[in-house]
């Protein structure tokens, strides 16, 4: 066996060491500690991504028992990619909010700040690896405590009024997964995804177990959905995301939530069978909430003032834009989709910590009219801003463009829902460009009040440097989105 | 069974420490100082109805009360169609029990039949989650951890920080004034109890392997028998011998221990190596190769999570 499979479970025990390990650390220890450890995962995972695109994708042993009996991580080309992409975003955003984490946190907490993110990103590697449904629910839970642990930890009224929010809206849906994964155990009698495939798709063609199945599939749906904030069940995410501190806004918009929807569709995949659920139709259900959450999320985030919460409302939009590819029911949808994850990762994060840069100079506040002219303080947060909304609206070179594209193409695949799908697009692109574009112009205004010089000193270099990175990891998936969009395409026919 | 003593600092050995040590103020209680008085910080007194009433306008504001009801309402029915949809599924379920049900495969038969042969454990469950699938065994101790690790974000204060904080921390202390102390029967109860609780505790961990039990379940006595101690005989006893540092040192060192040992069954089990890790002979209590050092380590960290989230809602610190 080469020794480049051992890399995934490398990943996943290195973060989970090093969360451990930084209990005992003192915060800038903890801090390089966990640098150290996300860089070494980017690594890694890099290796993994050019050793599957050779070799293929490849099933890994937990232990000495073979494939019902024990524990088993997958890797293929798309959970590498998935995994390596995750790891750049989390660096840029601890990067680019690092700042703000020594200023929000106790002093004498930041380690456990950054226990909390090594064993979210153990988390999130192991949701994208794992071949094993209950070692998925076992980190899924230690997602949703690391991800209440990060809103909580500015500890000021907001972020635990809001962490108790996520908490119970979370912990519904891991409840409603927990109890989907138990009756699926109950008429299938494995918890590994590909026997447990095997065992669904025996019962779909006899016919048995009918009701329970469905059941199933629309819990564990359900569920996954709370969890990442689709349309109806979004009341969460405006203050998680606007009053946490600006690096644990960008890590849980960017990637807590989309960890759940990899694991999503790796399950519709490779246990509940892809063509088995559209014949249920709950793709279709999906495609509706995702439509609904387009619009509505775009007109609430058009009524927001405060242009963090105004983000989070996007969010919202994005996160049905996702939905929405699922559930068009087509390879092509799910392609979209799943680039559309990358997008939304890259540029969210991108917007969370360049406005955190405009703020800084604009006296700490977030309303958009006290943001005039923080274009011109801040010239590189202005920039990124700027490129991020651009890229949110659709504009040619940069990833959203390529994701808009890329659903347009996939919804003509699909007569029955072209209609409403180009419909849905086009509006919420006005809408979307109603409200990011206002936001630019207004950063690029000029300013009714002074701001002294020394201002511009605040805007710290490594803020520069991540807003930078940003841009360039934007510009890469709107150049070339080629090689991801095959890389996607191979990584999904692994899946089967 | 000794009693924390109130009076230490007024018994006869002390002072005449105090007078060899030259502490003794010979101006006391002869000098009348009298502090300067610190102008009192007024409070802002807050009463949360009158602001929801001025904010919400309950009186007036229909629609926002007729949004709330709706709310209520919604929600009722959404649980009781929740309830009715899972019920309703119970039905078709396979009964409970039956020997043609799914879940009697070949997965369990193995666990059954080759359990004791292939993990030395003689209790199949054990060697179920700690030999067969053991990597979700660590997950969920990392589960605990990072609970810990949460509750501490949320109710450790720390010294260092303002001044603001430090008042803050000393308010909090002032509960502590109200803990019952030194209760006899309370006391004399735990002197019996406590020793048999954490021969128990070790009990149920060291056999895990053989008899139903393990590092959860033992853990969590040992946790209720540190409880006990502590609410018999107060912080300054337990502080002696269980501090912050002991909590972050033993869970430290137990799952490094655990990652390590499994890190290296793992590497060795996906790469087709020998592990080398005798099983010895199945009902020994030196059997099942990792498994009784990982329900030690499991143990320890179950009965430090459970003390250490006792102490944290005492308000303060550990």
């Amino acid at each position: 066996m080469d020794f480049i499979r051992n890399f995934p479970f490398f990943s996943i025990i290195l973060a989970m060491f090093c969360g451990i390990l930084s209990s005992v650390l003192k915060g800038k220890q903890a801090r390089n500690l966990c640098l150290f450890m996300v860089t070494t995962v980017m690594l890694l995972s890099g290796a993994v991504l050019w050793y599957t695109t050779k070799a293929g994708s490849f099933i890994y042993m937990m232990g000495h028992f073979p494939a019902p009996w024990g524990n088993e991580i997958r890797a293929g080309v798309l959970e590498a990619l998935t995994a390596v992409f995750f790891a750049v975003i989390l660096f840029l955003s601890l990067l680019g909010g690092m700042k703000h984490i020594f200023f929000d946190v106790e002093e004498t907490k930041t380690n456990l700040f950054f226990i909390l993110v090594d064993l979210l990103m153990s988390s999130l590697l192991a949701l994208i690896y794992t071949n094993d449904l209950f070692t998925a629910y076992v980190f899924v839970e230690i997602n949703t405590i690391a991800a209440c642990g990060l809103i909580m930890i500015k500890q000021d009224g907001h972020g635990i009024v809001a962490a108790i929010r996520y908490m119970v809206m979370s912990l519904l849906g891991s409840g409603m997964f927990l109890i989907s994964l138990s009756m699926l155990y109950d008429i299938t009698g494995q918890l590994l995804m590909e026997p447990a495939g095997e065992a669904v798709a025996s019962l779909v063609s006899s016919g048995q177990y009918r009701v329970p199945l469905l059941v199933v599939i629309a819990l564990m749906s359900v569920g996954l959905a709370i969890k990442s904030g689709l349309y109806p069940f979004h009341s969460w995410i405006p203050e998680t995301y606007g009053y946490a501190t600006p690096a644990a806004s960008a890590i849980l918009s960017s990637l807590v939530s989309k960890g759940y929807i990899f694991l999503l569709i790796k399950i519709f995949y490779r246990v509940l069978g892809y063509q088995a659920m559209v014949q249920t139709g709950i793709t279709n259900v999906l495609f509706g909430f995702g439509l609904i959450g387009m619009i509505m999320g775009s007109v609430k985030a058009i009524q927001e003032t405060d242009t963090r919460k105004m983000i989070a409302y996007s969010s919202v939009a994005q996160i049905g834009y996702i939905y929405m590819g699922i559930g068009l029911g087509t390879r092509a949808g799910m392609v979209a989709a799943v680039f559309h994850i990358f997008t939304h990762a890259a540029t969210k994060s991108l917007l969370f910590i360049s406005a955190v840069g405009l703020y800084e100079v604009s006296g700490g506040k977030s309303d958009y009219l006290s943001l005039r002219g923080s274009g011109y303080r801040n010239r590189t947060a202005g920039l990124a801003f700027a490129v991020g909304s651009l890229s949110m609206v659709g504009f040619p070179m940069l990833a959203g463009f390529i994701s808009k594209l890329l659903f347009a193409t996939a919804a003509v695949q699909s007569p029955a829902k072209m209609f409403f799908t180009i419909l849905g697009l086009a509006l919420s692109t006005t809408l979307n460009a109603i409200y990011f574009l206002r936001l630019v112009i207004s950063i690029y205004s000029p300013a009714e009040r002074e701001y002294g010089e020394e201002v511009s000193f605040l805007a710290s270099r490594k803020l520069k440097a991540a807003s930078f990175l940003f841009i360039v990891v934007n510009l890469v998936l709107g150049l070339f989105s080629q090689p991801i969009v095959d890389a996607i395409g191979v990584g999904l026919n692994q899946f089967i | 069974m000794s009693r924390l003593k109130n009076n230490y600092e007024n018994s006869r050995f002390h002072r005449f420490e105090a007078w060899m040590a030259g502490d003794t103020d010979i101006l006391k209680g002869k000098l009348e100082i009298r502090r300067p008085e610190e102008p009192e910080e007024q409070e802002i007194e807050l009463d949360e109805t009158k602001i929801n009433a001025a904010v919400y306008d309950m009186v007036h504001n229909r629609e926002l009360r007729a949004f709330r009801i709706l709310y209520r309402l919604a929600s009722v029915i959404l649980c009781l169609t929740l309830i009715a949809v899972l019920l309703w599924t119970v039905v078709y379920l396979p009964k409970f029990g039956e020997p043609d049900n799914p879940i009697n495969n070949e997965v369990s038969a193995r666990y059954i039949e080759k359990g004791v042969e292939e993990t030395g454990a003689t209790n199949f469950v054990t060697g179920m989650i700690l030999d067969y699938r053991a990597f979700d065994t660590f997950g969920e101790s990392c589960v605990l951890f990072i609970a810990a690790t949460c509750v501490q974000v949320l109710l450790r204060l720390d010294d260092s920080g303002s001044r603001e904080k430090q008042k803050k921390k000393r308010a909090e202390e002032n509960d502590r004034i109200y803990e019952p102390k030194n209760d006899l029967i309370l006391q004399k109860v735990s002197c019996v109890l406590v020793p048999l609780l954490f021969i128990f505790g070790i009990y149920i961990i060291l056999n895990g392997h053989l008899s139903p039990g393990g590092g959860f379940s033992g853990g969590a006595v040992i946790g209720s028998g540190l409880i006990l101690y502590l609410n018999a005989f107060g912080f300054k006893k337990t502080e002696r011998f269980f501090t912050d540092r002991t909590f972050r040192r033993i869970t430290l060192a137990a799952l490094t221990f655990y990652c390590l040992a499994k890190s290296y069954s793992f590497f060795t089990g996906a790469n087709h190596l020998e592990s080398g890790i005798p099983l010895g002979t199945p009902g020994a209590i030196l059997s099942s190769g990792l498994i009784l050092p990982l329900n030690i380590c499991v143990g320890l960290v179950v009965a430090c999570t459970m003390y250490a989230f006792y102490t944290l809602f005492r308000k303060g610190g550990m």
